[in-house]
């Protein structure tokens, strides 16, 4: 079995059947990252380019690793030190990269849409590591397989997702996934950050975050883009927090065995407390240690056998 | 032509993993760091049966690994259809240890390759050591068993089926004409 597609652009575009395959593969490159030699010679030879036109610690982080552990060679380029300060077009520097010949390249960019134009442009598989405030499917990937890994299936549980709906491409991501594979998704945040039509997606739109974690097996908390306040979305990060916090008092409103969920960077204290953050249901490090597996497997599926 | 010939049931099956559960412990002179490795997915099956083999004459378990070589194959590249990858699972350190490979079926040698070059990367085994159930001959590589069911010669239009009950509810290896 393979996956038959040459991109990963969203999770909107993959079948269940898809999700599966991708997330059965990424079971099983867990164990290389708990080798003593973290490495198989699968992608030798193979070359990664990593195009990061947004900052990132963890995503740009893990798809090197990811790379590394397969024996490809990774490159990353930022925006920063790139000949984009020098005026170059996205369009130019892809064209570019793609005379160098590397295999995968790696896409994030502020631009919703950016990494399907580059799909359709090169000949190169482009996996989109988040695009605008569209899609960041390799975090709802290893979101799902952290659900799966310790719930045994997605299913029938009750997930809500807490915070800037509006502007969160992981929301958007994960709200296609776990819809597909028959979770119950709640979402809830302030009425300025919840997408008009939003319901249209399979979801139940909740004003309080009380209402949303009720019951829940799953609560999922999105970072408050703190660049927001200047749009006037709330007052206040104090009153952000005030309401829309997860924290000691209202995580009783769960379920007891409520697993609390978050793609990071984290500001604690606004949509997190520190208690939550690092107590027995948080299972944030588990995502980053699975993104690895799934970076890999999504490597590995898109390279090669398929000429 | 179509034809289908059985050339091992159950019962040789089972006496020749006998046969060579003694013939390991023999050669190794009993159990002391010995580990049995099983190659996905026939090997696995074996393996185990040869472990069991093992504690009823010894008394003692052998540690027991599965390995998947589908991220080692030498045709990844090459080959059109990607096989669905499986878990490796190889819970003790293989330091020093007498490794013995388990897979069903000798053919090319080249499932083997990957499978030491693995077995390399979990650690420096002291020894390591091949038991499959059928070789059928036409090797690609300078590979050997020291540990063989039964010497089938085949053609190469001839497919090697070793069937077995964990999978497939009954015990035997046939060998069957390709169209």
């Amino acid at each position: 079995m393979k996956l038959n597609r040459k991109d990963i652009l969203g999770i909107q575009e993959l079948s269940v059947e898809e999700i599966n395959l991708i997330l059965d593969t990424a079971d099983s490159f867990i164990e290389i990252s708990t080798r003593e030699i973290k490495k198989v010679p699968t992608l030798r030879g193979k070359t990664i380019i990593n195009l990061f036109y947004e900052a990132s610690t963890r995503t740009r982080t893990s798809f090197e690793i990811a790379g590394k552990r397969l024996s490809a060679d990774t490159i990353n380029i930022s925006a920063s030190t790139s000949s984009v300060v020098k005026g170059e077009t996205l369009i130019d520097t892809a064209k570019n990269l793609e005379a160098m010949n590397p295999d995968v390249i790696v896409i994030r960019h502020s631009a919703a849409g950016a990494p399907h134009m580059l799909a359709g442009l090169l000949r190169q598989s482009i996996i989109n590591a988040g695009d605008g405030a569209h899609e960041h499917p390799t975090q709802a990937l290893l979101d799902m397989m952290t659900i799966r890994a310790k719930k045994g299936g997605i299913a029938g549980l009750k997930v809500a997702i807490v915070g800037d709906i509006a502007h969160s491409r992981v929301a958007r991501s994960n709200i296609h996934g776990l819809t597909k594979m028959g979770a119950a998704v709640f979402v809830a945040g302030p009425a300025t950050m919840i997408p008009r039509d939003i319901e249209k997606m399979g979801v139940v739109v909740h004003t309080r975050i009380e209402e949303a974690i009720r019951e829940a097996d799953i609560i999922m908390m999105l970072r408050i883009q703190t660049e927001r306040e200047k749009q006037n979305l709330f007052p206040s990060l104090r009153e952000y927090a005030q309401y829309f916090s997860l924290n000691r008092k209202n995580i009783g409103l769960a379920r007891k065995d409520v697993l609390v969920m978050h793609p990071g960077p984290m500001n604690r204290g606004v949509e997190i407390s520190p208690d939550i953050a690092d107590g027995p249901h948080s299972i944030i490090l588990d995502q980053v240690t699975n993104g690895v597996a799934v970076r890999m497997a999504l490597l590995y599926l898109l390279t090669g056998g398929n000429s | 032509m179509e034809k289908k010939k059985i050339v091992m049931d159950a019962e040789g099956i089972d006496r020749s993993l006998t046969r060579i559960a003694y013939e390991i412990l023999e050669k190794n002179k009993g159990v002391e760091e010995l580990v049995l490795v099983g190659i996905r997915t026939g090997g696995v099956f074996l393996a185990e049966r040869l472990r069991r083999k093992i504690f009823e004459i010894e008394g003692r378990e052998v540690p027991l690994g599965i390995l998947d070589i589908t991220l080692y194959r030498d045709d990844l590249q090459t080959s059109h259809r990607k096989p669905r990858l499986g878990k490796t699972d190889i819970p003790f350190s293989l330091n020093g240890k007498k490794v013995v490979l388990v897979d069903d079926v000798l053919f090319t040698g080249r499932t083997i390759r990957a499978a030491m070059d693995a077995l390399i990367d979990f650690g420096r085994p002291k020894l390591i050591q091949l038991t499959v159930l059928i070789d059928r001959g036409h090797r690609e590589l300078p590979i050997r068993a020291d540990f063989v069911g039964k010497n089938l010669p085949s053609s190469l239009w001839e497919a090697v089926s070793v069937i077995l009950t964990e999978k497939n509810g009954m015990d035997e290896v046939v060998v069957e004409l390709n169209a």
